[in-house]
């Protein structure tokens, strides 16, 4: 296998909560990110999925520190981004951009295209202004643009070709690492596998590695070499795209992908339809925290936290079934 | 069986600062009594603004139905006077919209949300009224519902709130629900309790759904007839099983196929090359052909007409006229 491009190591992001002035209570905290790790590979793709509310974004943007990890560690490049100055963390923006879901807010209304592409190289690269503009017309061209397109604004684009724009600027400067956070999900069909078929392209030629986030599990599935799903700010499963998808371990992973509505009916799945919501991630269950909407759920999952175990073959469950 | 609503040519229209868009533009068709119909399309093909034409819930300064008929049992709905249409709205046709965090009033208990459109349609006194609003909750799987009605919307989960949405439109017992990305904006755990309580709905009572969605899974899970938009026109129309399985327009095929599947995996993906075309460059011929595999010259002069293609299925695509002829 090819080495580890990242290394995310008992991450934790935990937001404190307003103190109540009059009652002088206990510090509370919103624990949107609860230890979870993960390694990603050079040149391949994670799916992280789960739905709102699990940590799913806040992993991401933690990664490139835009969010401040509480606790943990994260390798980049053998490196322990998380503790060096802001001017150091400049050269790691470089080797790592971010993709946002809505291509109609993350541009600048106020500057054409061709700018909005420029500016990355303008803050972190010594080309001349001519190169910077030749690199632009490359740029467009590579995510499916014309040149001509460099002089118009943001807002005579469609969504799908906005979320080429965003692209274009997430690969200016060549990175390695590339967090696509529900970077199709505003998108409707027949753009959305558009911009797929797009991102893999430009891993094939480009050698790039992904984290691609999402909340829709056929999307993750098709771009993914290996997925990691999401709990309340917890890893309950991770395992290849075979390996899960074709037997997915945890309820919670089953019930998912039960859930997910498909359009043939020779394949439909038995459904497994969960009771209630996702509970508070301020005051999570105790022991296994989905264990208050679980159908398997035994006496000992209410009291003690399951560990992460090897399954083989690469798959991870976290769930006191499998021992 | 009977048909509780039929829509002849309808063509809506907004007249806007930079000119004239058809939204819809000459749409008919029929839905039966106890039929579940989904109308699928992608964003502009002017799904929600046929929703919106039939219950006349259009921004009135902008939008105007310009031609054509809704009927709903015998009335006519385009001709009435909003006074008139509002005894019917929310008493024999009712609507779930999208957005269950922003459709409910947020000063307002849930309770009195619910009751009052029983209040107003059924002439229910205050005390009858909270009763049938927790018969309602209790019938939409709302746990505690005699505390819920007492409580505010933003005390809901979005899968909650949706379910009281699902509630108020039962609440007089509608003979036609229509359901406008009902679970879009929820989470998939949650959709799926929401399809499951539509399906039930089904079960229990002869209300007819009209539901509108981008999400062609949803429609194949509750819905039996299909109707695909594309820019304000119906491009094609049957049942579920028979479209999915072999659907006939261009653009049917093409949306099916640019789906992620979680059964089978493929390297790259179908697409439809090129975008929805905007109003104001609406091509002249058949509004598919920028963007259409098989287009051919006649495509680009001339727009097909929705064709019958036998077994209750209409195409407009002229693909289909010569594979008749033949």
């Amino acid at each position: 296998m090819s080495k580890p491009l990242i290394e995310v190591k008992d991450l934790k992001i935990h937001f404190p909560m307003k103190n109540n002035i009059l009652f002088n209570k206990e510090k509370r905290f919103v624990k949107a990110v609860d230890g979870i790790s993960f390694v990603i590979h050079e040149n391949e793709t994670l799916g992280l999925v789960g739905e709102s509310g699990c940590g799913k974004s806040t992993t991401g943007k933690s990664l490139l520190r835009l969010i401040e990890p509480t606790a943990g560690e994260v390798i980049f490049e053998g490196k322990d981004i998380t503790k060096i100055s802001t001017r150091e963390m400049r050269d790691v923006y470089r080797n790592m951009q971010l993709i946002f879901q809505d291509p109609y807010a993350s541009l600048n209304p106020r500057k054409t295209v061709g700018k909005l592409i420029e500016e990355p190289l303008l803050i972190n690269s010594d080309l001349s202004p001519k190169d910077r503009l030749d690199r632009v017309y490359e740029l467009l061209d590579v995510v499916g643009l014309n040149a001509y397109h460099a002089n118009r604004y943001p807002h005579e684009f469609s969504g799908g070709q906005r979320q080429r724009v965003g692209i274009a600027r997430a690969l200016a400067l060549n990175p390695k690492l590339i967090i696509a956070d529900e970077a199709v999900s505003a998108l409707d069909v027949s753009i959305q596998s558009q911009i797929l078929n797009l991102l893999r392209k430009l891993q094939q030629s480009f050698g790039l590695t992904y984290l691609f986030i999402s909340h829709d599990l056929s999307v993750v599935k098709h771009i993914s070499d290996r997925i990691a799903v999401m709990y309340l700010g917890e890893i309950v499963e991770l395992g290849t795209k075979i390996g899960l998808y074709d037997k997915p371990l945890h309820p919670y992973t089953q019930a998912l992908l039960s859930a997910a509505p498909s359009i043939k009916s020779t394949n439909r799945r038995e459904r497994i339809v969960l009771e209630g919501d996702m509970p508070s991630p301020v005051s999570p269950p105790s022991g296994c925290k989905f264990h208050t909407r679980c159908f398997a759920k035994m006496p000992e999952c209410e009291l003690v936290r399951p560990q992460m175990r090897d399954m083989g073959d690469g798959h991870y469950v976290a769930c006191h079934l499998y021992k | 069986m009977k048909p509780i609503l039929t829509v002849d040519n309808l063509q809506t229209h907004f007249f806007t600062d930079s000119g004239i868009v058809r939204s819809v533009d000459g749409v008919s068709f029929q839905v039966n009594e106890g039929e579940t119909v989904g109308i699928v399309g992608e964003s502009g093909s002017g799904k929600s603004v046929t929703a919106l034409s039939i219950m006349r819930l259009l921004p009135s300064r902008v939008g105007k139905i310009v031609e054509g008929s809704v009927k709903f049992q015998d009335i006519e709905m385009s001709k009435l006077k909003e006074k008139e249409v509002r005894k019917i709205r929310g008493n024999d046709i009712a609507m779930i919209f999208q957005e269950p965090m922003t459709s409910l009033n947020p000063s307002y208990t849930i309770g009195n949300q619910i009751g009052e459109a029983v209040r107003l349609h059924l002439k229910l006194n205050r005390k009858q009224a909270e009763k049938r609003s927790v018969e309602l909750l209790q019938q939409v799987g709302i746990p505690r519902a005699q505390e819920i009605v007492h409580e505010y919307p933003h005390r809901l989960s979005g899968g909650m709130r949706q379910r009281v949405m699902i509630a108020m439109a039962l609440a007089c017992n509608p003979k036609l629900l229509i359901a406008d990305e009902p679970t879009t904006a929820l989470d998939v755990t949650i959709q799926a309790q929401i399809l499951d309580l539509i399906q039930q709905l089904k079960k229990t009572s002869n209300t007819s759904i009209i539901i509108i969605t981008h999400d062609l899974g949803v429609v194949s899970e509750i819905c039996e007839r299909v109707i695909v938009m594309y820019a304000g026109r119906i491009v094609e129309e049957g049942d579920v099983r028979s479209i999915f399985e072999s659907p006939s327009h261009p653009y049917t095929s093409g949306l099916i196929e640019s789906l992620p599947s979680l059964d089978e995996s493929v390297e790259w993906l179908e697409t439809i090359q090129g975008n929805v075309p905007i109003p104001s460059q609406m091509p002249t011929g058949c509004k598919f052909a920028p963007r259409c595999k098989f287009v051919m010259e006649r495509c680009k002069q001339e727009e097909p007409e929705l064709i019958d293609i036998g077994m209750g299925r209409k195409s407009r695509c002229f693909l289909e006229g010569k594979r008749k002829n033949v």
